[in-house]
Formats: C-alpha cells, structure tokens, sequence
C-alpha cells in the first residue's frame, strides 16, 4: 500500500509540463538513437548528459529525460534490426534473426507493430519489477558498512566482463585503468594531490563526463572516419512497411512468449555483469528451446522477434533496480546514468530512497509515462523512424562530434577539457580496436572515489587491520559471489560470446 | 602481437604508476590506509591483467591501412585546433569549419560538407544557444 501511495507522489511528480515535455522529447531522441546504427543507447544518453547539466535542469527532470532516452533506445534498436538487417544497437541484435525473415516476407509493418507491442510489454513489467525489488534490495544494502561497500564495488568490477566476456584480462585491465584515472586529483580524506605532475587541471580530478563522452561518441566518429563508411545503411534498399498493425492471432500467439521473456529479461537485467544485450540473447535462446517444435525460428516466426524485444527491454528496467538501489551499475548505460546523479550531487543507493524518495518515484512515475509514449510513438509513428534511417552518417556523425564539443564545453568552458576529451576519443578507439571493453573504464573513473573511502574508513575504524575487510558473512559473501562472477565466464565465456557473435557484423566494445 | 605490444604497455604503465604513486607526498595528518595503498592495489591489477594479456594474446585485430590512420590523425589534428581555436573564432566559425571537415572527410561532396558544416553550426546555436541558453565560445563577432 505505501509503495502505491508512493507511485502516487511520484506521478503528482512526473506529471508536470516540463516533465511530460521532457519524457517526450528524451522517447523521440531515444528511439532515433536507438535505430541509427552506431548510435546506441550509451552513447546516446552520453551526449545528452552535457545538455541536460548546462541547461540547468534539476535532478529529477535530468534522470526523466535521459532514462526516456534509455527506454527509447531500446524500442528504436528493432527498427533497423527489421528493415535492414543491421540491428541499431547491440540489444536488437537478436531480433534480426526473426525481424529481417519476416519483413522480406512483407510482413515488415507486422513485425515492426509486433516487436514494439512485445517491447511495451518487457518494459512495463520491468518497471513493475523495479518498483516491489528495489525497495526489497535498498532494505539489505542498509545493512552495509563500508567493507560490504568495498566488496560489493570489487563485484561489480569482477562481475562486469560478465557472462558474455571473452577476455577476463582485458576486462581486469580496463577496471584498473579507471580506478587508476579516478586517483587522479587531490586526495579527499588527506589533501595531498595525486598523479597532477604539477597540472593545476587535474587537481580537481579528471571530470567523468568528459571521460564517457570522450570514450563513447567520439571514438565512434573515429569508427566511422576509418571505415569511411559515409553513406547510410538504408541507400539502395527499399523499405516497404505495409500494413502497421498485427492480427488479433498474431498477439495471442505470442503473448505467452512475451510475458515468459519479459520475467527473464528482468532477471537478467538485475544480475550483475548481464544487461540488455545478454538479456535479449537468453529470452530468444530459452524460447526456441521451449516452443519452437516445427522449426520455424530464423524464418520469421513472430515468436522469434517478440521474445528478444520484450526480453531486451525487460533487462533494460532490470538494470535500473541495482543502480538505484545499490549505486552500483551492472550495465554500461546505467553506468551512464550514474554519471547524470553523481553529476548533480545526488548519491544513489539505499539512502537515495530516503533522502531523495521525490526523485526515485518521480522517476519511476515517468518510465511508466514514457512506456506509453513510446508505445504511441512506435506503432503509428514508425515510418517516421524509418525515414530518419535514410540519413546518411556522413551528415550524422559530424552533428553528434559537434554536439560532444559543445556539451562539454558548456559545462566546463575549459579548451583544457576539450583537450582531455579528444585524448579518451583517440583511446577509446584504440581500446575497441583492442577489444578492450569500455565500461569498466567508465565505472572505474565514476565509483573509484567512493570505492578507495569505502576501503580507507573501513581499515581506519578497525585501527588499520586489514582482515576487517572480511569478517562478516555479508561481505564474505559478497566477496564469494564476486570471486565465481569473475571466474565463470573463464570457463563458460568463450562459448556464450561466440554463439552472440554469430550474427554480428560490426566490432565494438561499447555494450547497452 | 599487437595484444602482446598492448600488454607491455600496460606494463610499463603500471610500473610508472607504481613510481608515481610512492612519490606522493604523504600528509601529516594521514588516516590508517594513507593515500598510496589504493592506488598500489590498483597498479598491482592494472600490471597483473596485462601480464595475462601478453601470456594469452587474442587473435589479431584488423588494424587499418597506413592511409586510414592518417585520416584518423587529421581528424584528431582537426579537433585539437577546434579546441585551440574557440576561444579565438568563436564557436559558429569554428564549428562550421571542424563539421565541414568532417562531413567531407566522410565522403560528402565539397558543396555538401560546406552545407552540412554551416548548417550545423547555425542549427546547434540557435537551439543551444538561442533556444536553450547555453553559453557558447563568444567570437570576434560576438557568436
């Protein structure tokens, strides 16, 4: 009852004509970002993150229009994933396997109508999940002293190549390499600067915004300018959507699949290290396993497109439960987003929902809002995404390096940061090429501070004595999870990511 | 190789953040930990993975052609001027140049990179700056 009294805070929030103007404009700018190949989620909440600083917006108008962004992002991967075979970011990936078999066979406008219904359906679920498990989850993290924070962050890190990674070292290096960035400035407990070399810049530290702009959007234009590939994806194919809405069989047949795959996806989006890509992956993998008796999966069976939509969608809610309870992200995007509320001075984690219920609630009430907005804009609104398609990146990705610049620079005003930023752009380009992932970096630059006082006040109340890290059962726990987390993908990893790669044609180590 | 190379590196890297971190000077005023531990733990991993990383390289990546790197550093060149210059020119100027320049290099015509550069410029400045109220880089002409 109280969670509903809540909620209902939380609309009186969310309802507000900024908001709701807000949330609108954060669907639309998701669903383009989300359908334009080498736009995806991360990045797409990456650049806006800037804007929605310098425009001065407050926390929860922020958080609003960015997870609109996030949410939107994961309706707009399908639309290239249908048309063209290319999925738009890496979650829609999947949903080629059916998607693109169905609109050859003229079923586009289906499929396209189909797999924004079933993402509705992942992502309203989701968000129900969030509300009755993150409140749960905030209740045990209450009971964390520092050295259960120190090893629920080595989790996180230890856990984050996650299931899916082929290189634990790479994943291990790129975790360290943003720890080692976020020592860089002065000290916070003794005030002694570190790693500066005399630069009066770093003394406040490296900013880490600059860092995932950097990382994300201009490593992506660097992507771009190597491949030379200016043109659009869409050139020379003819797009015919047909007919916009399923038959009423079409949903009764898949409904089972999408309230299936919307519980998995969930799950998949709450653990550690999944996210929305693995999410998608296991929804479609579990359903051809469960109902595909005749074989009809990879040839357009409408199944085949409802279950990784609903699922990716349903990890992408999933993944919010333990940024917001914890603070702690298992995703890249929602690494992101921890950025946004670090940014504004706000911490997440238990006391989040404390200190700042308005914001949690007001932020729930407008994935709720946004969910129906986007289900609006998907389904009649489709051929306008596709048209936004036929843009070629020539055109494109000019626009997103221009906009990186003046984002950052309108935070800060500094050419010292736009400097720093082109250095992380030149590296991230170099780490994708490596196959190092990204993410941890980004973790590593945003939690390091927090992590390193975490340790440092946990010894300091033991009087320097380094066991205190472990001796309770939380933290013993938490360090044993952490530990089979990091050492399960050495095993099992080679074999989960090959069988996702299958179907991919693009490198990138930039993940939902 | 190339992982092999990157892991030296990583190497390397992790040796000198050792040396930097023993160089920090140590507060009178220091909690139990100090201000070295972390960052040695972190060097110990950093220089760990890329042990790993040199012991057990990954397959080759496909590295780009001596021309496509070049094209790379341009545009990196291009940028770093981009930052040096707005202050200087201003932001409409210096942003119609730099997206020209990218959207040529992309492959757009001349008449094209032209278009896109300008009309991304003005479209950013009047929507960021007119619109939303950013502060941009103020130029000689005062945009």
């Amino acid at each position: 009852m109280e969670t509903l009294a809540n909620l209902g805070d939380g609309f009186a929030i969310a309802i507000t004509w900024q908001n709701l103007l807000l949330a609108l404009l954060g669907c639309f700018l998701g669903t383009i970002m989300g359908a334009l190949p080498g736009l995806g989620p991360s990045n797409g909440v990456a650049i806006l993150i800037p804007l929605a600083f310098t425009m001065g917006l407050g926390a929860t108008p922020s958080l609003i229009l960015l997870t609109s962004v996030y949410y939107g992002a994961m309706y707009g991967g399908r639309i290239s994933s249908i048309l063209l075979n290319i999925p738009g970011d890496e979650p829609a990936m999947m949903t080629c396997l059916d998607g693109y078999p169905m609109a050859k066979k003229g079923l586009a406008g289906e499929a396209l109508s189909l797999s924004g219904i079933a993402s509705f359906v992942g992502a309203f679920f989701a968000t129900w999940g969030l509300i009755l498990l993150a409140p749960q989850l905030v209740k045990i993290a209450l009971l964390f002293g520092p050295a259960e924070y120190f090893a629920l962050f080595a989790l996180a890190f230890m856990t984050l190549g996650g299931v899916s990674s082929t290189n634990q070292a790479k994943s291990a290096f790129a975790a360290a390499l943003g720890l080692g960035l976020a020592t860089i400035g002065v000290d916070t407990q003794t005030g002694v600067p570190r790693f500066t070399f005399g630069e009066v810049h770093l003394y406040d530290g490296l900013d880490f915004l600059v860092a995932i702009v950097g990382l994300f959007a201009l490593s992506e234009v660097f992507i771009f300018l190597e491949n030379r590939h200016g043109g659009s994806d869409a050139e020379g194919k003819k797009m015919v959507i047909g007919k916009l809405y399923p038959p009423m069989s079409m949903i009764k047949q898949t409904t089972p699949t999408m309230l299936r795959t919307s519980f998995l996806g969930f799950i998949a989006g709450v653990l550690p290290g999944a996210g929305a890509s693995l999410g998608s992956f296991i929804s479609y993998s579990m359903e051809k396993r469960l109902v595909d008796k005749e074989g009809t999966f990879g040839t357009g069976d409408p199944r085949g497109v409802a279950a990784p939509e609903a699922g990716n969608n349903a990890a992408a809610g999933g993944a919010l439960v333990p940024m917001l309870a914890l603070g702690v992200p298992g995703s890249g995007t929602t690494a992101v987003l921890l950025a946004v509320l670090l940014a504004l001075n706000i911490t997440p984690g238990p006391l989040l929902f404390t200190q700042n219920p308005d914001v949690v609630w007001g932020l729930i009430a407008a994935l709720f809002i946004a969910n129906f907005m986007l289900l609006a804009m998907n389904i009649p609104m489709v051929g306008l995404f596709t048209r936004v398609l036929m843009i070629p990146s020539r055109i494109l990705m000019p626009i997103v390096a221009m906009v990186s610049f003046v984002g950052i620079y309108g935070i800060s005003g500094s050419t010292f940061d736009l400097l720093v930023m082109i250095g992380f752009g030149v590296m991230g380009w170099g780490l994708r090429k490596l196959d190092v992932p990204l993410v941890p970096i980004i973790l590593g630059t945003l939690l390091g501070n927090a992590m390193e006082n975490n340790l440092r006040r946990a010894v300091t109340i033991d009087n320097g004595d380094w066991w205190t890290l472990i001796d309770s059962p939380l933290s013993l726990g938490l360090w044993a999870v952490a530990i089979i987390g990091f050492i399960l993908p050495l095993i099992f990893g080679a074999r989960v990511k090959a069988k996702m790669r299958q179907r991919r044609d693009e490198e990138g180590a930039i993940s939902d | 190789m190339s992982d092999r190379i990157f892991g030296v590196f990583g190497i390397l890297l992790s040796i000198g953040y050792v040396f930097a971190a023993l160089a920090i000077e140590e507060s009178f005023l220091s909690d139990a930990v100090g201000p070295k531990a972390f960052p040695l733990i972190i060097a110990a991993i950093l220089g760990l993975s890329s042990l790993a990383i040199v012991l057990r390289p990954d397959a080759e990546p496909q590295w780009p052609t001596l021309g496509r790197l070049a094209e790379i550093a341009a545009a990196v060149v291009v940028m770093i001027l981009y930052a040096e210059m707005l202050p200087v020119a201003g932001f409409v100027i210096a942003t119609a140049f730099a997206a020209a320049y990218l959207a040529w290099r992309l492959g757009s015509s001349a008449l094209e990179s032209v278009f896109v550069g300008v009309g991304t410029s003005v479209g950013i400045y009047v929507i960021f700056h007119l619109v939303l109220g950013l502060s941009l880089a103020r130029g000689p002409f005062g945009f």
